[in-house]
């Protein structure tokens, strides 16, 4: 009887579980903007390569990911698409230093970098192409075209 | 090494159905059973994945993409982890323990074959951050 009682909640959780991650999986989200803290900033030194010319892509990644594959396809589509656009990826193991300092928790996880350095938005799970083509338009213009008040929290 | 997804889903559908079998016998001989499928699949040689090749893929079309063994290998160790404390629950007479650690391995199968999300490979990165450390 437990044993039966136990099958039934452990399903119902998985079904939970299952709808919430897919409704949030890869959901491109805006991040706020701690302009204070030098250490929420990309930088060249970080990555080991320059940042793009007008938006980074950085795609945190592992050896066992099994979205990473695609995401890297969708990313380096939309570099090669979309001038001054560069992706990186990152192995999360070897750079777990980067993993804590962005809060990464899952693989893979995308940071929208802006050409100072600035995550202006993340996705963890496979994004859509068209949601990254609009953040990648969203750090071009820079984020006050997105919403007005948020320099006033300089 | 790259293989059909649906290998992977097809031994977690098996491996969801043994494991609620075992939940409800409340049987520590198919926990081991399956423990012994996971040991077997962390090394890329699951009876399933065998099941899969030999009697399933002859009859569906070819994969539209294939995918890196490795993530499922990964889940397959981690699966034969909570089989190992659920057995270590039962032979100690300690029944939460063996049902608990059941039922996580459940919802990861479960997960993977209803919804194609890996719990196990979730898990990687998270338990890397735990460990301390490395500057560069």
């Amino acid at each position: 009887m437990v044993g039966i009682v136990v099958l039934g909640v452990t399903l119902v959780v998985g079904v939970i579980i299952g709808f919430a991650v897919r409704r949030r999986d890869g959901k491109v989200r805006a991040v706020k903007q701690v302009v204070s803290d030098a250490r929420a900033v990309v930088t060249s030194d970080d990555l080991g390569v320059e940042l793009g010319e007008r938006v980074t892509l950085v795609q945190f990644s592992t050896a066992f990911c099994q979205p990473c594959r695609a995401t890297r396809r969708i990313l380096h589509d939309v570099a090669e698409m979309v001038p001054g656009v560069r992706h990186v990826e990152i192995d999360a193991e070897s750079r777990l230093d980067l993993v804590r300092r962005f809060d990464v928790m899952r693989t893979p996880t995308v940071l929208v970098v802006d050409v100072a350095g600035n995550v202006v938005k993340r996705a963890s799970g496979l994004p859509r192409k068209a949601d990254v083509i609009a953040a990648v338009g969203v750090a071009v213009d820079g984020p006050s075209h997105e919403s007005s008040h948020q320099s006033d929290s300089v | 090494m790259q293989i059909d997804p649906r290998g992977p889903r097809f031994g977690a559908a098996v491996t969801t159905l043994i494991l609620a079998i075992t939940l409800v016998t409340r049987s520590p001989w198919l926990l081991a059973l399956q423990a012994v499928v996971f040991a077997f699949g962390a090394f890329d040689a699951s009876p399933y994945g065998l099941l899969f090749r030999r009697l399933v893929r002859p009859r569906l079309g070819p994969p539209s993409e294939l995918e890196d063994a490795a993530p499922p290998r990964f889940a397959q160790g981690v699966g034969l982890g909570f089989a190992i404390v659920g057995l270590i629950g039962f032979a100690a007479g300690i029944t939460p323990l063996a049902l608990g650690a059941t039922a996580a391995a459940l919802l990861a199968a479960f997960l993977n074959a209803a919804f194609g999300l890996c719990l196990g490979c979730e898990m990687y990165l998270i338990i890397r951050r735990l460990q301390p450390g490395r500057t560069q």
